[in-house]
C-alpha cells in the first residue's frame, strides 16, 4: 500500500519531469515570431534587438579616454571560478546491505563548469561497481548546461566500459531538477540515462524528495548483466531535516525494478528483479 | 495559520532569534574606544561613531577584531571603529584626506554622492590603481554641495566588513531647517562569515539564505483559505517561470545582524533629546545588501533631504531605503523615549535603537511584519497588478495614437510604441520613450526573465509596504514614502534644458545562477556608456529582475522626472522597483571615468556595474 503510493507519487514526478525537458526545449527555439508580452523567458532576440553596446562610442574598458593604464584591474566575480561539492546521496541501502555514493562536484564560472559526477555502490568494503563522469558543461539557455565528456563504468564482477557523453542539467519548469544523458560506448554500445528530482518543502528545514532515475542501454550487455532497451527504474522518497542548508540527514524508501533482458539476466542468477528498501543517509554541500 | 499542524518551538528559532538581536555590547573589541567602553556597562551606546573636522582628515585603515554575535572576528576599519568615524566639513573647503592602508591587501575609499574630480573618486581600476598595502593615498578636492552623504571602500567586500562612515558637510549659508539635536543614523549589516564564501554559497544555492520559502502547510492553509483552484493559481507562474515569489532579499538574518550605527538591537543605540526640541536624524544605508523599512512608532518623520539634496519637506510614517540612499528626517519628540525601528525588507530581522530623555529608557519594540509574497506586479509590472485597468487603458490610447500618425499596421497588439504620440508633440525626447527595447545579450543564459509592460509609477511603496493600514499592520492613515513624494526643493534642479538624447538600459539578473548585470551582459562583457561633456542626457532604467535595485551613478546627479517628463528630485542612488521601468536625466559635469552599479554589495559584485566614460 505504502509502496504503491510511493511508486505513483514517483511515477508522476518522472512524467512531468519529462513533460517539462520538452517545455525547456520547446521554450529555446521560439523564435523572434514569438515575441510576444506572453514571453517573459527563453527566446532568441529579435532582428531589431537593441545592441548593448551601442552607447559606447567605440570605448572599452581598458581603451577610450581615461582608461587606466595597463591590463584591465577590476574584475568582479562574473570573471571569477568558484566551485562546489554536493553530496546528493550518501547513504546505507537496507537490504542490499551496502553503501551507495552520489556526488556531484563542480569547478568554473556562471557558464562554463568543468563538472565530476560519481556514484558507486559499495558492499563489503569492495567498490561493487562505479560510474564516474568527466564532464564540460556550458549554458544551454538561463536554466540548462550542456554537457559533455566521458563516463568510466567499473564493475567488481564484469568488465569496465567506457563511454563518450552528452548531456544536459538544470531547472525546468515548475522545479523539477532533470540530469538527462546519452552514451556511446565502444563496438556500437549506447546507453541513456535520466535523473528527475523534486524538492516540496514540508517546513523551512523538513524537505521531501521524490527521486527517479532510469536507465536504458543500445544493446545488450552479457558481462555486465545488462538488457537492451528499458534496463531499470529506481524511484526513491527522502525525508531529509536540513540542519543548515548545507547539512542534513535524510531517511527515505527505495524501489527499484529492471527489465527485459536485465530482468531475465537477474532472474537466472537467482536475483530478484526487483525490491523495496529503507534508505538512511546524508546529504551534504560545501 | 497551519490549521491542524502546530508548530512546535524548534531549537533553531531559538538560536536564531539570540543572532538578530546580537551581543549588548558588541563591536570592536581591541583598543576599545572611550564611547563603546560606556556601552559596554549599560545596555545602550550613545554617540556611534568619533567625529572628525577640519580641512585636514587622517585615517588609518587596519584589521581589526570585533564581536557582534559572541564569535570573534576580523573586521576592516577605519580608524579602528565600526562606524568609521563621521567626517563633519564645510561646503566650499578644499579638503585633504590622507588614507593610509595597514591591511595586508589593496584598499580604496569611495566619496558617496559627492561631486568631484574622477581621480578623487576611489574607485580602483577605474578612478586610480587603488590603495596598496602601506601605502598613503591624498586625496584633495574642494567641497561644491552640502548635505548628508556617506563614503566606503570600493574594494572587494571590504565595505561589508566595517568600512563605512558618515560624511556630513555643512551648508555655507547656514542649515535650511534648524534642529537642536543632530544625529547620524548610519543602518549597516555584519555578517560573521567570510563575504566571499557568503557570496560563494548563492553561486551553489541562491535560496540558501532564504527561510520563509513557500511551504507545503503554505500550501494546505491557502486551500482551506482560497481553495484549491485559487491556492493552485497563486502559485502556478511563479512555479512554472521557476521563480520564487518569496525572493525578497539575497541574504537574511540567517547570516546577518542588523546594525544602527554599530550597534546590535540588543546593543540599542539611543540617542538623546529634551523635550521640546527638534531632532534631526541623518538616516544612511550603509548596508552590503539590505534595504530598510524605517519608523518610529508614535513620531511623523518629516523628510528634509534625500540623498544630502534639500526636498521639499514631506511627512510620513515610514520610508524604506535600499544601500546607498540617504534621508534626513526632522522629529518632535514628546515623550521619553521611542523607538527607532528598521526591519529588513524581506522581514527576517531589524536593526533597532532608541530615542530617548535619559539614558537607559526603552520603548516598546515591534515585531517585524509577516513577510509578504511578492505579486504578479513585481514580476509583471503594470499587466500583473491592481494598475492594470488604468494601464491597459493607457495602452490603447497609445495604439490608437499610432494608428492615427503612422503607417504601419500590424502587430498592433504587441506594440507599446510612443512612436505616434511623440510625432504629435514638439520635443520627441520630452517625454521619457515608452517603447520597450530588450538588448539582444538579454535573451541568453545570464537572463531569466524580461518585462514587457513595466509600470512606471513612482507612488508604489513596494511590496511588504503596501496597504498596511488596510491589513491591519499599521494604524489607519499611515503614510508610507514614495519617490513620487520627494521633490527637490526650488534651485536644486538647475539645468533646466530638455535631453539631448536618451539611452536605455535593463537591470538583469538570473536568479538560479546568481548573475547580475546591465542589458545581461555582466561588468567583464560590457562596455563603457559613452557621455559627453555638460550634454543634458536621460537615462531609462527598466528592472527585468523581481528584485529593487538601488542604482548608484558616480560623478554626477540622477534627476529623476516622471513618465510624463516632468522633473522631480535629485537623487546619486535610485532604486529601480521589480518590473518597473524609471528614467532620469543628468549633466556630467566632470570629465574621466566613473563607475555606475546596484549598490546592493552582492549584486554589484556579481557584475550589475558599468562604466561610464565623460569625455
Amino acid at each position: 500500500m505504502r509502496l504503491n503510493t510511493v511508486k505513483y507519487l514517483t511515477t508522476l514526478v518522472v512524467i512531468v519531469g519529462a513533460l517539462q525537458v520538452n517545455t525547456a526545449l520547446a521554450q529555446m527555439d521560439h523564435g523572434p515570431e514569438h515575441q510576444d508580452m506572453g514571453q517573459m523567458q527563453g527566446g532568441s532576440a529579435p532582428a531589431d534587438a537593441r545592441d548593448p553596446h551601442a552607447y559606447s562610442d567605440g570605448y572599452t574598458l581598458t581603451e577610450g579616454p581615461y582608461a587606466q593604464p595597463g591590463p584591465r584591474q577590476l574584475k568582479l566575480a562574473d570573471e571569477h571560478a568558484f566551485w562546489s561539492v554536493l553530496g546528493d546521496r550518501l547513504e546505507y541501502q537496507e537490504d542490499s546491505d551496502s553503501t551507495v555514493y552520489d556526488i556531484q562536484a563542480w569547478y568554473g564560472t556562471t557558464y562554463n563548469r568543468f563538472v565530476i559526477k560519481a556514484e558507486g555502490d559499495i558492499a563489503d568494503g569492495t567498490l561493487e561497481e562505479s560510474s564516474t563522469e568527466l564532464l564540460w558543461g556550458h549554458a544551454l539557455n538561463a536554466y540548462f548546461d550542456t554537457q559533455f565528456g566521458v563516463r568510466l563504468d567499473q564493475y567488481d564482477e564484469g568488465k569496465d566500459r567506457q563511454w563518450l557523453a552528452i548531456g544536459m542539467q538544470g531547472l525546468a519548469p515548475y522545479w523539477f531538477e532533470l540530469d538527462v544523458t546519452a552514451y556511446v560506448g565502444d563496438d556500437g554500445r549506447t546507453a541513456l540515462s535520466a535523473e528527475a528530482e523534486y524538492e516540496l518543502l514540508l517546513t523551512q528545514r523538513l524537505i521531501l524528495q521524490p527521486r527517479a532515475e532510469l536507465n536504458l542501454y543500445g544493446k545488450d550487455d552479457l558481462d555486465n548483466r545488462l538488457g537492451s532497451g528499458l534496463s531499470d527504474l529506481a524511484l526513491g522518497l527522502r525525508l531529509r531535516y536540513e540542519f543548515s542548508r548545507q547539512f542534513s540527514p535524510y531517511i527515505g524508501v527505495e524501489w527499484t525494478d529492471t527489465y527485459g533482458d536485465t530482468a531475465d539476466y537477474r532472474r537466472a542468477a537467482g536475483q530478484d528483479t526487483s525490491g523495496t528498501q529503507f534508505v538512511a543517509g546524508l546529504r551534504f554541500w560545501f | 495559520m497551519t490549521h491542524g499542524f502546530p508548530r512546535p518551538k524548534q531549537p533553531w528559532q531559538l538560536s536564531r532569534r539570540r543572532f538578530v538581536q546580537g551581543l549588548a555590547a558588541g563591536g570592536v573589541l581591541a583598543a576599545t574606544p572611550s564611547w563603546l567602553q560606556a556601552a559596554a556597562k549599560g545596555a545602550t551606546a550613545l554617540d556611534s561613531a568619533p567625529v572628525l573636522s577640519g580641512r585636514e582628515i587622517d585615517l588609518v585603515i587596519a584589521e581589526t577584531p570585533v564581536n557582534f554575535t559572541g564569535v570573534t572576528r576580523m573586521a576592516t576599519t577605519i580608524n579602528g571603529s565600526i562606524p568609521a568615524p563621521t567626517l563633519r566639513l564645510r561646503e566650499g573647503d578644499d579638503v585633504t584626506i590622507r588614507v593610509t592602508n595597514r591591511l595586508p591587501v589593496a584598499t580604496s575609499i569611495h566619496w558617496h554622492g559627492i561631486l568631484l574630480p574622477y581621480q578623487m573618486d576611489g574607485v580602483p581600476g577605474i578612478s586610480y590603481p587603488g590603495i596598496s598595502p602601506g601605502e598613503t593615498f591624498v586625496y584633495r578636492f574642494t567641497l561644491r554641495q552640502s548635505g548628508t552623504y556617506w563614503y566606503h571602500s570600493h574594494s572587494g567586500f571590504q565595505e561589508m566588513t566595517g568600512m563605512y562612515g558618515a560624511l556630513i558637510i555643512e551648508p555655507r549659508a547656514g542649515e535650511r531647517h534648524r534642529a537642536d539635536q543632530d544625529y547620524v543614523v548610519q543602518l549597516s549589516d555584519w555578517t560573521d562569515e567570510d563575504p566571499m564564501r557568503a557570496f560563494s554559497k548563492l553561486k551553489v544555492q541562491s535560496d540558501v539564505y532564504n527561510f520563509n520559502q513557500p511551504t507545503f502547510f503554505d500550501f494546505t492553509a491557502d486551500v482551506s483559505k482560497l481553495g484549491l483552484q485559487a491556492a493552485l493559481e497563486k502559485r502556478q507562474m511563479w512555479n512554472q517561470m521557476r521563480m520564487n515569489p518569496t525572493d525578497l532579499a539575497d541574504l537574511s538574518a540567517a547570516t546577518l545582524t542588523f546594525l544602527m550605527n554599530g550597534t546590535t538591537p540588543a546593543g540599542n543605540w539611543s540617542g538623546l533629546f529634551q523635550r521640546g526640541d527638534r531632532v534631526r536624524l541623518r538616516f544612511i544605508n550603509a548596508a552590503s545588501n539590505s534595504f530598510y523599512d524605517v519608523r518610529i512608532p508614535g513620531l511623523k518623520l518629516t523628510v528634509i533631504q534625500a540623498d544630502g539634496q534639500d526636498v521639499e519637506p514631506v511627512t510620513v510614517d515610514e520610508f524604506r531605503f535600499g544601500p546607498g540612499e540617504t534621508y534626513d528626517v526632522m522629529v518632535e519628540p514628546q515623550d521619553d523615549a521611542y523607538t527607532i525601528f528598521a526591519q529588513s525588507m524581506e522581514r527576517s530581522g531589524y536593526a533597532r535603537g532608541t530615542l530617548a530623555v535619559q539614558q537607559g529608557l526603552i520603548a516598546p519594540v515591534p515585531e517585524p511584519d509577516p513577510p509578504e509574497w511578492l505579486t504578479m506586479k513585481d514580476m509583471m509590472g503594470a499587466m500583473g497588478g491592481g494598475a492594470m485597468g488604468h494601464d491597459m487603458m493607457k495602452m490603447d490610447s497609445m495604439g490608437q495614437t499610432k494608428m492615427d500618425h503612422s503607417q504601419m499596421s500590424g502587430g498592433m497588439a504587441m506594440d507599446h510604441s510612443m512612436h505616434g504620440m511623440q510625432q504629435g508633440s514638439e520635443n520627441p525626447l520630452a517625454k521619457p520613450s515608452s517603447t520597450i527595447r530588450h538588448a539582444r545579450t538579454e535573451y541568453g543564459a545570464s537572463v531569466d526573465q524580461r518585462v514587457d509592460t513595466p509600470s512606471t509609477n513612482l507612488d508604489d511603496p513596494g511590496i511588504g509596504l503596501r496597504n498596511l493600514s488596510q491589513r491591519g499592520l499599521r494604524p489607519q492613515g499611515h503614510r508610507v514614502l514614495t519617490l513620487a513624494d520627494l521633490k527637490s526643493i526650488d534651485g536644486v534642479l538647475d539645468d533646466r534644458r530638455p535631453p539631448a538624447r536618451e539611452l536605455e538600459l535593463h537591470l538583469t539578473g538570473n536568479m538560479e545562477r546568481y548573475s547580475w548585470s546591465f542589458d545581461g551582459l555582466e561588468f567583464g562583457k560590457s562596455t563603457p556608456v559613452s557621455l559627453r561633456h555638460n550634454e543634458r542626457v536621460r537615462i531609462i532604467l527598466q528592472n527585468d529582475t523581481m528584485m529593487t535595485h538601488p542604482m548608484h551613478l558616480h560623478g554626477m546627479w540622477s534627476e529623476l522626472e516622471t513618465d510624463q517628463g516632468e522633473l522631480r528630485v535629485r537623487r546619486h542612488t535610485i532604486p529601480v522597483q521589480p518590473a518597473q521601468r524609471i528614467s532620469y536625466l543628468t549633466t556630467p559635469h566632470d570629465l574621466g571615468r566613473w563607475a555606475w552599479h546596484c549598490h546592493l554589495l552582492f549584486h554589484m559584485d556579481a557584475g550589475m556595474f558599468r562604466e561610464v566614460v565623460v569625455s
